[in-house]
């Protein structure tokens, strides 16, 4: 017992200056992480100075069986709070060997958005807050509920604490420890309204670096429910009835709307979303509309709605933005499965390059 | 029975070398602890804090501890302050964190922050941010490092408190000047009751039946009288970690049920810290799979409810001749005996009885050494003509804010009518 712990936690400094790298990227659904990982000379902190990778592509439904490789570019750079020392976790995308994105690969579009001159004027921040649900492993029921049988209703658990209110919190917090070490820029986390879901956020992060961050906030709390055996998932309503769904809210502002006059920069935004509402629906996640009711602190699924400290909006604006005149909004229509690339992106494209 | 009793959790935590002494805590004080945590260079990973997450299955390892119990003081200024506040119902905590951008050493250096309201009963859903004001900082005994407790009360976004914030109001009474001069101490003796987590059965007894009646369970040793010690323990030295001013625990008359003290605290920090100690508490119970009730008669008959003694005292009580200005305190207090009894807990009628050491709900009672009166005055307080009362009437589910607040206002701000005065000596048989 000891000496597998004493292995798994073994210092290499003193005996080599390689290092591991795990290279992390998203699989053929869309929704799948999967790694593997290399040894390097190191250390390495520069996603530049690392070498492209490839994988089999036909064993992540990406590729076709004759002709297989998918070759990784290393995007970003993070301490890996597994191995420690001076391993990393490597974010990458995901190319033909001819150098073109796979059509999974929604982060070369966002770059692109982000590496617009208006764009990059405009500094973009994200916010964004990832829900998730803990499932007991055998069978596909949350944890801490009985088996053949439900909790008593929602009230009690939102940010609870207490052995009958709160289900898995040393996941929680082993993950905001692991985020931290890593470099991720977790800003807090809590209990949600459903019993055994949490929520975590990721920001203010600028521009194409929110996703990045988002990706692999992902990976490692799926690393740390698989320690835990207990099962990770990003649907956006686990469970039907009277239970909250997931979500994946997205905090949003530019230079803009942090200025002096930044409310009425935002009511514009808001209205341009408006016009574009069923495009950006589409691209919010899979199965959004089992969640997106009109109950559950929701809006309903196809109408589009804004207000000052309304959950119940697809929009949110804060109190603070009212009063103070300036701010940032909440977009609560993104799924907890939602590509934050692609959601990222398109709020930018949609309220920056739009031109109504 | 006794390996059924045994968490399969357990907490190690070591004090560190600048223990609490046993005054009132203070922001200085505190501070001077969070200073000396200061980190130098990254030597060998010592945590100060063993916090076991899981069981361990098929004998491999946990990794979990060693993310739990991570140090990340190398690796970034950023601390974790976790906010707690009170909800609707009035005894349920919530808490959510956030991360810092630097240790912090007095709560006005803590932006204020807000949350959800409509979800703990405290504000309607379209319109239903409720602001969080940071008051009081605890170290974070799970967490460790530079990382925060925060003990938060409510507001309304326009700046008011909401109706089940009772700390805006206590902290009006704390400021007033009179209150001030006469530095209120308190001491409460804080109840509670273990219970098994599928059946609402407290810790220890036999599903389906009781244990032996009363009698060899209060202080007691031994796996057939003391249930769930490893939590009491636990809970003692998180509470002297996090700088709260914990002076004592014992195991009560009933099986299942303990109890902890909290102080001497002056005025308003006496509700902080046992809000903070009630967090930690539940904490601590739910990594190891125990409920905590707070409930004032958790089981009905012959079995002894969980109250909340609040010991209270004033610079005068403290001074030569205090012994009579105690007697005034009782006489003001047996006038407003109906105000204080309805906010001194929910559910406390079931508790007082006039049985089980405690005194009648209708009757206001007072005596030396009786613990079957609403106050007792120790034999010791008698003897040297000065001291404390121990107002024995709160339930375990009291809120502290109210209870402290209200011992003050009654016994230093308000003033009965001269004939109520007269009338309620004599029939107490009090000269004052």
């Amino acid at each position: 017992m000891s000496a597998l712990n004493d292995l798994l936690n073994l210092d290499l400094f003193d005996y080599t200056d390689k290092i591991i790298a795990e290279y992390i990227w998203i699989g053929g659904s869309g929704i799948d992480m999967r790694s593997k990982a290399r040894t390097l000379r190191g250390p390495v902190t520069d996603p530049a100075k690392l070498p492209k990778w490839n994988y089999d592509g036909s064993s992540t439904d990406q590729a076709p069986g004759h002709d297989s490789e998918v070759i990784l570019y290393p995007q970003a750079v993070f301490r890996d709070p597994f191995r420690r020392g001076s391993n990393i976790l490597v974010m990458c995308d995901a190319y033909t060997p001819a150098g073109e994105p796979i059509p999974t690969n929604k982060r070369f579009n966002a770059a692109k958005v982000f590496s617009d001159p208006h764009v990059v004027a405009e500094e973009p921040w994200y916010g964004i807050e990832q829900e998730y649900t803990l499932l007991q492993k055998d069978v596909q029921w949350p944890i801490g509920w009985p088996v053949g049988g439900f909790p008593g209703p929602q009230g009690p658990y939102y940010c609870g604490v207490g052995a009958d209110k709160a289900f898995g919190r040393d996941i929680v917090d082993a993950h905001y420890k692991a985020c931290l070490y890593a470099g991720i820029n977790i800003s807090g986390i809590n209990g949600e309204v459903m019993p055994g879901q949490w929520e975590f956020q990721v920001g203010p992060a600028v521009g194409i670096s929110a996703a990045d961050q988002v990706w692999v906030a992902r990976y490692i709390l799926e690393r740390i429910t698989e320690i835990a055996g207990v099962v990770l998932t990003f649907d956006p309503k686990p469970i039907k009835g009277d239970w909250n769904g997931a979500g994946a809210h997205t905090n949003y502002s530019t230079k803009s709307m942090r200025e002096h006059g930044g409310l009425n920069v935002i009511k514009k935004a808001i209205e341009k979303l408006g016009l574009r509402h069923k495009h950006h629906i589409a691209a919010y996640g899979e199965g959004n509309e089992r969640r997106l009711t009109g109950r559950h602190e929701t809006a309903d699924i196809n109408t589009f709605s804004w207000g000052v400290a309304n959950r119940g909006a697809s929009i949110r604006v804060g109190r603070d933005t009212e009063k103070d005149g300036k701010g940032y909004f909440e977009d609560r229509r993104p799924a907890s499965n939602m590509d934050p690339y692609v959601v990222t992106s398109m709020i930018a494209e949609t309220t920056i390059l739009l031109k109504p | 029975m006794a390996q059924i009793m045994a968490p399969t959790i357990q907490c190690q935590m070591r004090i560190t070398k600048n223990s609490l002494t046993a005054s009132p805590m203070t922001a200085k004080t505190w501070s001077s602890l969070l200073l000396k945590q200061k980190k130098s260079g990254n030597t060998k990973s010592l945590s100060k804090f063993r916090v076991y997450a899981l069981k361990s299955e098929n004998s491999t390892i946990n990794r979990l501890e060693n993310l739990l119990n991570l140090d990340v003081t190398p690796y970034t200024d950023k601390i974790i302050a976790e906010y707690i506040w009170i909800g609707g119902s009035g005894i349920d905590l919530r808490s959510k964190s956030r991360t810092i951008s630097r240790p912090v050493e007095h709560p006005s250096e803590l932006p204020k922050w807000n949350y959800d309201g409509s979800s703990t009963g405290q504000a309607p859903g379209e319109d239903s941010e409720v602001i969080l004001y940071p008051q009081a900082i605890f170290k974070d005994p799970f967490r460790g490092g530079n990382n925060i407790l925060v003990i938060c009360d409510t507001y309304t976004p326009a700046g008011e408190p909401i109706p089940t914030n009772k700390r805006a109001r206590a902290a009006e009474i704390f400021s007033n000047q009179k209150v001030i001069n006469e530095v209120p101490w308190y001491g409460i003796e804080q109840e509670y009751t273990l219970m098994q987590t599928n059946v609402r059965w407290p810790l220890g007894w036999p599903v389906g039946g009781y244990p032996g009646p009363q009698g060899p369970y209060y202080c007691g040793v031994g796996a057939d009288k003391s249930f769930g010690r490893d939590i009491s323990d636990a809970h003692y030295k998180a509470c002297l970690y996090a700088g709260i001013n914990i002076s004592g625990t014992n195991g009560e008359v009933m099986p299942g049920q303990w109890e902890y003290q909290v102080g001497p605290s002056v005025g308003i920090e006496a509700g902080d810290h046992i809000w903070c100690s009630r967090y930690l508490l539940e904490r601590i119970t739910e990594q190891i799979g125990v409920v905590l009730t707070l409930d004032p008669k958790p089981i009905e008959g012959d079995w002894n409810g969980a109250g909340c003694h609040t010991n209270y005292s004033t610079k005068s009580m403290r001074e030569e001749g205090g012994f009579e200005v105690i007697k005034k305190a009782i006489l003001n207090l047996s006038l407003r005996h109906k105000e204080h009894i309805s906010a001194y807990g929910e559910g406390n009628e079931r508790r007082l009885t006039g049985k089980h050491e405690t005194a009648s709900i209708n009757t206001f009672s007072w005596g030396v050494a009786n613990r079957g009166c609403s106050i007792r005055v120790g034999r010791d307080t008698e003897k040297q003509g000065k001291g404390y009362l121990e107002d024995r009437r709160p339930a375990s589910n009291m809120d502290p804010y109210i209870v402290t607040s209200l011992l003050a206002e009654t016994t230093l701000l308000w003033e009965p009518t001269l004939e109520a005065e007269a009338l309620a000596a004599q029939k107490l048989s009090l000269k004052v």
